[in-house]
């Protein structure tokens, strides 16, 4: 479903960042291991098509998306590939429904009240789904967010350090949710974090 | 989902938002007001002097001549010998002299002492009743009727001087004949009578219960006289003849009243400069509201552009925020402004029986709706460019 090969990208010409290469079949996931500074969130944002690399190849179902214009990488994003911020952040003024809904909305699909209600059911947010985001907890923040990355079927799942803030217990329900889901649709899941709990988890890890 | 989102915004900041609707609420109302008044002010004054030449009387200020006498507002400038007026109706240039007896009122309604020609001259036509003949007897006119209770075979006692705590008249008392119908001047908040009747009320005053005929030896007075000439070369000579050569003024409506329109220009072009200032300060409200929310939001614009929001659209739902309300402000606005002439009408009506009430929608507010607009598009404008420059990657990552 994703590989990337010899991706490399730099802020400013003192620091160049050079990937390793890798794959994610679908229904897969693949953690990537780093400390801070190593280029995390620089990779997650190359592969969410925020950035464009110096050089290197970002293929999704063969197709190759390193050199996308920025609104074809802005259409892209919006169809195939569900974001999950480290921190859940929302259209303020919208209640939960409205939120998931513009997922639909921005990507130029029917808004869909059903995918809305599904994927309120399975993660447990459904009585949520008409209040305002700023009054929500923390982990029901983050599963509106995890629903939020679903609404438009994506291929690729993207995670930034979804676990770091949350305790053991929750940080392992939070796992098996984003797994679950993943294998739901199809999906395949990549997951950024420092957070070392996760490596006995995994078997697809890449450490930066 | 894009005008859901820019509506649900303005509803989270309720105090800014209240604050740029009541702004530009404030300025529209003002602007609004002023051009409604205005223009009936004008047609009001413009309907009641057509036809008419000129006015003689009293010397003193021209403009209260005119403004006594057409206008039935002010006070008269003093009285007139009937027989100096009627030396001037004899000039072959004048067609015509419309002689006009006041003084005396009845609950604030002027009492005026003239004949048939006056009625000519408005047009006026008989609702109920008939017109006066015999002395004493009055006809009144349909506002008259309408805000005194005064009916047909009523009998009143009327006031000296222009407002109702005067000394009354208590001798000799008027008795209403007819009502006429509404004519859309000053004659319907008037009481017409003849001027027989005038002199009669004064004499009997002066001396007690002697019978006097009417105009035999004493030398009558009246107040003023309104002239129409033949031709317009009567405007050439005579005004200048009898300003400088009689003791008598004459001035001329037409000048007095632009005059007056100057004068009351200035005063309404004043407050509508003040009006378009803060219909301005609303359009830097509503700049300074939206600078203010995209430095909080700019993280939410962030990631929208990231779930594949145009950055145009995002523009687009900024801008409309800023014509959502200026929009509002609009409607409030033209609203608060009837209201205001409803109540500004309602007091000019009591104190000059004069009516201004206008509600519908005039060309000159087309207008002030398209700047409405025009404030909350620029407002929202310059602020929303910003969508423009945000670096999403870095946005997003800095939090």
């Amino acid at each position: 479903m994703l590989a990337c090969t010899e991706l490399s990208f730099s802020y400013d010409y003192k620091k160049t960042f050079n990937f390793p290469s890798f794959n994610c079949e679908k229904g897969e996931t693949l953690l990537i291991l780093g400390n801070s500074g190593t280029g995390k969130t620089t990779l997650l944002h190359l592969l969410a098509l925020l950035l464009k690399p110096n050089s290197g190849s970002i293929k999704i179902k063969e197709k190759e998306l390193a050199m996308l214009t920025a609104k074809e990488a802005s259409q892209m994003r919006a169809n195939h590939l569900g974001i999950i911020y480290q921190k859940p952040h929302f259209v303020g003024s919208l209640n939960v429904l409205d939120n998931l809904l513009l997922a639909n909305y921005l990507a130029n699909k029917t808004e869909s009240k059903t995918q809305a209600q599904k994927l309120a059911q399975n993660l447990g947010i459904s009585e949520l789904l008409d209040k305002k985001t700023p009054l929500l907890s923390g982990g029901e923040q983050q599963r509106v967010s995890i629903a939020r990355a679903l609404m438009n079927n994506p291929d690729v799942i993207l995670a930034d350090e979804p676990t770091s803030n949350l305790d053991d217990e929750n940080c392992e329900k939070v796992i098996r949710l984003l797994e679950n889901q993943s294998k739901n649709i199809g999906a395949a899941l990549v997951i950024v974090t420092h957070d070392q709990r996760l490596k006995d988890n995994f078997k697809n890890i890449i450490t930066l | 989902m894009l005008f859901k989102i820019s509506w649900k915004n303005i509803l989270d900041k309720k105090l800014n938002s209240f604050l740029c609707i009541l702004l530009m609420t404030l300025g529209i109302a003002m602007i609004s007001l002023l051009m409604l008044l205005g223009k009936q002010l004008q047609d009001k004054f413009a309907k009641n002097i057509s036809g008419i030449d000129l006015v003689v009387g009293a010397k003193g200020s021209p403009l209260q001549l005119i403004l006594s006498s057409i206008y039935q507002i002010d006070n008269p400038t003093g009285n007139v010998y009937l027989d100096d007026v009627a030396a001037i109706a004899q000039n072959p240039l004048v067609k015509e002299m419309i002689p006009l007896s006041m003084g005396d009122n009845y609950q604030g309604f002027r009492i005026v002492g003239t004949n048939k020609k006056y009625f000519e001259h408005f047009k006026t036509q008989i609702a109920s009743g008939k017109m006066f003949k015999d002395n004493l007897e009055v006809i009144i006119g349909a506002s008259t009727a309408k805000n005194s209770n005064l009916k047909v075979d009523d009998t009143f006692v009327s006031s000296h001087g222009l407002d109702s705590e005067g000394e009354k008249h208590e001798e000799s008392s008027y008795k209403v004949v007819g009502i006429l119908e509404y004519n859309n001047s000053v004659v319907d908040n008037l009481i017409l009578t003849s001027l027989n009747s005038v002199w009669n009320i004064h004499e009997h005053k002066d001396e007690n219960h002697e019978d006097k005929e009417a105009g035999s030896t004493v030398k009558r007075e009246i107040t003023s006289a309104i002239i129409k000439f033949r031709s317009p070369m009567g405007m050439m000579t005579l005004p200048r003849n009898i300003n400088q050569n009689s003791k008598l003024q004459a001035a001329v409506p037409a000048i007095e009243v632009n005059r007056l329109f100057e004068l009351l220009g200035i005063g309404i072009e004043g407050l509508q400069f003040l009006a378009a200032v803060i219909m301005l300060i609303s359009g830097i409200s509503v700049f300074v509201s939206l600078y203010n929310s995209l430095k909080e939001r700019k993280y939410e614009m962030a990631l929208m552009l990231s779930m594949g929001a145009s950055r145009t659209r995002l523009f687009l739902m900024l801008l409309l925020e800023g014509i959502i309300l200026s929009l509002l402000g609009f409607i409030a606005g033209i609203a608060l402004s009837r209201i205001g002439i409803y109540l500004i009408s309602n007091a000019i009506s009591k104190k000059f029986h004069f009516d201004v009430s206008q509600f519908s929608l005039q060309t000159g507010e087309i207008y002030l709706f398209f700047g409405a607009l025009l404030v909350g598009i620029l407002a929202a404008a310059l602020p929303s460019i910003g969508i423009y420059r945000i670096n999403i990657s870095k946005t997003l990552a800095t939090e």
